[in-house]
């Protein structure tokens, strides 16, 4: 990719970041929303991070099926677990790595 | 009353709140970064795609969309799909910067990021936390982050592929910010519904279009029995 396809392409990804980010806080900031958009706002992140994990743990990237033996969902249940135990956002991200690591030499 | 200076233990405080955020970015950051090298991407695109897009999933999805040779605007169009999840979060953050003068907003909202967004509502929501701290965790964050991206980078091709589980930094991400959000009986169900919708919805349907489709059907199967339960 050229200097310019670069530029073109990360102004337009920050755009597309940053106008989600700052737009309802400078509207919102001065204004009311009704409670039943805030309620089912609510159950976006849990939503958006299960829809974003779960393919990655039971979808086997090589033949599309749905499978309970990757090696990501088996290193996931311990690294759930100590997420679970610490709530320690960089010792999970540790311990994950770590243990995929190991898993990937020993298993 | 908010302080219009900083006295040096409220900024401590900050850098205590802002440390497990560098901690997970540092070797989440790295891992972007060695991916970037070995997808050929050079030092000084992976630095201005840190400071322009600060957002960590969708540059990641954003290095593997770059490797596979999809188009321009279909990462961008990804990369808006990703982070439309900020919205909520910049409008519950509304709540606590109530009359904010604009150009701290515009400065504020660069800075948020899932990690930010959930140590800062706790911290506000505790109270005896302002909002110039707020902004020193989101832009300290920042920081780590161009400095580990740009350093995976620049020690990637030192790196084999797959070294050091590396692979699973995100994963490993997105599991604990997953378990940051069950507060409740509705949240781990609404986080099931997302999880089986998005499987056979990956699997059916081509492309990237399950996170918004499943984080959409699941919100609002949780918000509908959220209703019901308050019926009863």
């Amino acid at each position: 990719m050229s200097v310019n396809d670069y530029l073109f392409l990360f102004v337009g990804m920050g755009l597309v970041t940053y106008l989600p980010r700052v737009l309802p806080l400078i509207y919102l900031s001065h204004k009311k929303m009704p409670q039943g958009l805030i309620d089912w706002l609510g159950y976006i992140p849990v939503a958006v991070l299960g829809a974003l994990l779960a393919p990655i743990l039971f979808i086997d990237t090589a033949n599309a099926a749905i499978t309970f033996g990757k090696l990501e969902f088996l290193v996931a249940i311990p690294t759930l677990i100590f997420a679970v135990k610490t709530r320690s956002l960089g010792g999970t991200v540790l311990v994950g790595m770590l243990l995929y690591w190991l898993a990937g030499i020993f298993l | 009353m908010t302080p219009h200076y900083l006295p040096s233990a409220s900024v401590k405080t900050a850098l205590y709140a802002a440390w497990p955020i560098c901690l997970g970015y540092f070797p989440i950051g790295l891992a972007l970064g060695v991916l970037a090298g070995q997808s050929d991407i050079p030092w000084w695109a992976m630095a201005l795609m840190s400071i322009l897009v600060f957002a960590g999933s969708a540059q990641f999805i954003c290095v593997a969309m770059i490797a596979a040779g999809s188009s321009l605007w279909a990462i961008i169009g990804t990369t808006f799909i990703i982070n439309l999840r900020h919205v909520l979060m910049s409008s519950a953050l509304a709540v606590y910067l109530h009359g904010v003068r604009r150009s701290f907003l515009a400065l504020f909202a660069y800075g948020i990021t899932d990690e930010s967004f959930a140590i800062n509502m706790a911290r506000f929501r505790a109270g005896n936390w302002t909002r110039f701290q707020a902004l020193i965790v989101n832009h300290l964050a920042n920081c780590v982050w161009i400095l580990a991206t740009v350093s995976g980078v620049l020690v990637g091709q030192f790196v084999p592929t797959g070294a050091f589980g590396i692979d699973y930094a995100l994963i490993g991400m997105f599991i604990c910010l997953l378990v940051f959000q069950l507060h409740n009986r509705l949240h781990v169900i609404t986080a099931i519904i997302a999880a089986v919708v998005a499987v056979l919805w990956a699997k059916f349907v081509p492309g990237d279009s399950y996170i918004v489709g499943a984080a959409v059907c699941a919100a609002t199967c949780g918000y509908l029995f959220q209703k019901k339960r308050d019926k009863n």
